[in-house]
C-alpha cells in the first residue's frame, strides 16, 4: 500500500545541509496500522509527509497504492491526495468555519453537490459521535472533540489511507485512548490502512500491528509489535519498550548479589498462556527453584502480553532442561546477562 | 457670505462639502488601493520561501518596490506624481487629482498590512489544505482569506484611517476635504473655532471607523 524505497531527504540551507532521512526502506501493507516511533528530530515527521507529498523525496521512491506520486501531473496528484486522509497534532481546523463546514471542506474542494455533502457530513458526524456539534465552531470544542472533527474531515472523501501526524500528542491520556479506539474502528470497519507517527510507545502498544523505530534519519528496527516488544534489538527500541513495559530487574536485588552470578530468565507470554501453571510445572518437573523478580501483564492489541523475570537456582543440568522445556512449549525465554 | 456657524469663518455648507469631499476621496482611493494592495499582499505571502507558490523572483522584486514606495513621504509623492496624475485624470488639481497619489500611497501600505495579516494564519491550516489536494486558488480563497479575515478587517480599518489623515495633505493640490479646511482656515488664518470643529470632525470619523472595524473583526473572529 505504501512503499518507501531507499528514500532520502536532504534540506539545503545556505549554511548547511541537513540529512533528515538517510535511506528509508519500509513497507506498509493494506489493512495495517503501522506505527513509526522516535524522538523528535528522528525524521518521522518528514517521513509521513512524503506519503502525500507535503515533502518531496530528494532521492528514492515512495510508492502509494502502486503509484509514484512524484510522477503525476498536478491534477492527477490532487485526485490521489483525496485517497489519502491526514490528521494532525494541532488538528488544523479552520477556526472561521463551523464543524459542519470544516468536515465538508474536502468535498467542497472537489465540487460535490451540496445535497450529497449534507448527507455525507451527517454520516461522518454520527460516526465520530458529534452530531450535536455541527453548528459549533472549533474553539468551542475540547481537544478530543477537535481531533474527532479532524478525523471526520480526513474521512470525507473515503480515503484508503489515513496518515496520523502525532494525532494524540496534544491530548490527555483518557482522550488519547478514546481517539485511538476510534482509529482502530476506522481501520476495522472501513479497512483503511493507517500510518501513524508518535513519540509515545503506549500509542503503538494500543493500536498498531507493526512498528518501525526511527533514530537519526534511519529506521533502526522494525517488525510486528509483538516481536519488537518481546525482543527489542537496539538500545533505543529497548528504551521505548521500557516506557510501557517495566521489566527491569529490581535494583535492590542487584545490590545484594555480590560476587555471585545468578541465572535470570526473561519470559514473555502472549495471549492466553498464563504464567503460573508454567512456573509450578517447572518446579515440579525439574529440580530447580524459581523466584519471581518482576512480573507484569500488559495488553498489546487487546491480547495479554506477560512479562516475567525469574531467578533460577539448581544444578546446571536441571536448569538447562527446564530452559529447553519452556522453549519447547513455544514460550519466549531469554537469559538475562547481568553486567557488574 | 453664507450663514456662518459658531463664529467660524466657514459656513455650514463649506463644512458639509468638505465632509463629502473627504469621504469621496477616502472611499475611491480605498477601493482602488485595496484592489491593488490585496493581491500584492497575497503575492508577498504565497511567493515567500516555503509557501504555496514559492517564487524568489517575484518576491525579491515586489518586496523592495513596496518598501521604496512606502518610504516616500506622501507630500513628495503628491508632487512627484503630478505629470502622471495629469495624464490619468486630465488635471493635477482638485479632488480627483488627489486620488491618484492617494492610491500610490495606500496600495503598498495595504499590501504590507495584508501580508502581515495573512502571515498570522497558522501554517498547519495551509498544510491541511495541501493534504486535501486543494489548488493554489482554493487555498487562497477557501483557507487563507477566511482564516485571516478578522485580521484583514482591522488591516483595512487602519488603512482607511491612514487615508483620512493623508487627505488632509491632499489640500496642497486643492483637493478640498475636512483636513484642507483645518489647514486653510484653522491653521493658516488663525481661526481657532474652525480648527477645533474640523479636528473634532476628523476625530469622530476616525473613532467611528475604528469602532466599526473592531466590531466587525470581533464578530468574525468568534473568540
Amino acid at each position: 500500500m505504501i512503499e518507501f524505497q531507499n528514500v532520502k531527504k536532504v534540506y539545503q540551507t545556505k549554511k548547511q545541509t541537513v540529512e533528515a532521512l538517510k535511506g528509508i526502506n519500509l513497507t506498509v501493507e493494506k489493512g495495517d496500522i503501522f506505527g513509526v516511533v522516535g524522538y523528535s528530530g528522528a525524521g518521522k515527521s518528514t517521513l509521513i509527509r512524503l506519503v502525500n507529498l507535503l515533502e518531496h523525496p530528494s532521492d528514492g521512491q515512495v510508492i502509494v497504492g502502486g503509484k509514484d506520486l512524484t510522477k503525476l501531473n498536478p491534477k492527477e496528484l490532487r485526485a490521489e491526495k483525496k485517497k489519502i486522509g491526514m490528521i494532525f497534532q494541532h488538528f488544523n481546523l479552520l477556526n472561521s468555519k463551523t464543524v459542519f463546514d470544516n468536515i465538508a471542506m474536502p468535498l467542497v474542494l472537489s465540487g460535490t453537490p451540496s445535497k450529497e455533502i449534507k448527507e455525507r457530513v451527517g454520516e461522518l458526524l454520527e460516526f465520530v459521535g458529534l452530531s450535536s456539534k455541527a453548528r459549533s465552531y472549533p474553539e468551542q470544542l475540547s481537544g478530543g472533540q477537535k481531533q474527532r472533527i479532524g478525523i471526520a474531515r480526513a474521512l470525507a472523501t473515503n480515503p484508503s489511507i489515513l496518515l496520523c501526524d502525532e494525532a494524540t500528542s496534544a491530548l490527555d491520556p483518557q482522550t488519547t485512548s478514546a481517539v485511538l479506539q476510534l482509529l482502530k474502528k476506522i481501520n476495522k470497519e472501513y479497512n483503511i490502512t493507517i500510518l501513524l507517527i508518535t513519540h509515545e510507545m503506549s500509542v503503538i502498544r494500543e493500536i498498531c500491528n507493526k512498528v518501525a523505530v526511527m533514530e537519526g534519519g534511519r529506521v533502526v528496527e522494525q517488525g510486528s509489535v509483538f516481536e519488537v516488544f518481546a525482543k527489542p534489538q537496539t538500545d533505543i527500541a529497548k528504551n521505548f519498550v521500557r516506557t510501557v513495559i517495566h521489566d527491569e530487574i529490581p535494583q535492590s536485588f542487584l545490590k545484594n548479589i555480590g560476587s555471585y552470578i545468578p541465572i535470570i530468565w526473561k519470559i514473555n507470554f502472549i495471549g492466553t498462556t498464563s504464567g503460573n501453571p508454567l512456573l509450578s510445572t517447572i518446579s515440579k518437573k525439574f529440580d530447580v527453584h524459581l523466584s519471581v523478580l518482576s512480573a507484569n501483564i500488559s495488553e498489546i492489541q487487546e491480547t495479554p502480553f506477560g512479562n516475567l523475570i525469574i531467578e533460577v537456582t539448581g544444578n546446571k543440568q536441571e536448569v538447562d532442561k527446564a530452559y529447553q522445556y519452556i522453549k519447547d512449549e513455544g514460550i519466549l525465554v531469554q537469559e538475562v546477562q547481568i553486567n557488574g | 457670505m453664507g450663514n456662518t456657524l459658531w463664529g467660524m469663518e466657514i459656513t455650514a455648507d463649506q463644512l458639509s462639502t468638505a465632509f463629502g469631499d473627504t469621504l469621496y476621496m477616502v472611499a475611491i482611493s480605498l477601493i482602488f488601493s485595496g484592489l491593488i494592495g490585496l493581491p500584492l499582499g497575497i503575492l508577498l505571502v504565497i511567493t515567500r520561501k516555503g509557501h504555496i507558490l514559492e517564487n524568489k523572483w517575484i518576491f525579491n522584486v515586489l518586496n523592495p518596490v513596496i518598501n521604496i514606495l512606502r518610504s516616500v513621504p506622501f507630500i513628495i509623492l503628491l508632487v512627484a506624481l503630478i505629470p502622471f496624475t495629469r495624464m490619468i485624470v486630465g488635471s493635477a488639481i482638485g479632488t480627483n487629482a488627489a486620488i491618484v497619489p492617494l492610491i500610490f500611497y495606500a496600495a503598498p501600505y495595504i499590501a504590507r498590512l495584508v501580508e502581515n495579516s495573512l502571515l498570522e494564519v497558522d501554517k498547519g491550516i495551509i498544510e491541511a489544505a495541501q493534504a486535501m489536494g486543494a489548488t493554489t486558488w482554493q487555498i487562497i480563497y477557501r483557507f487563507l482569506i477566511p482564516e485571516g479575515l478578522s485580521s484583514l478587517i482591522l488591516t483595512f480599518t487602519t488603512a482607511t484611517i491612514g487615508l483620512v489623515g493623508s487627505t488632509a495633505m491632499a489640500g496642497a493640490v486643492g483637493a478640498g476635504g475636512v483636513g484642507d479646511l483645518a489647514l486653510a482656515y484653522g491653521y493658516q488664518r488663525f481661526d481657532t473655532m474652525t480648527m477645533v470643529v474640523t479636528v473634532a470632525a476628523l476625530v469622530i470619523i476616525v473613532q467611528l471607523l475604528q469602532s466599526t472595524g473592531n466590531f466587525v473583526s470581533k464578530k468574525i473572529r468568534r473568540r
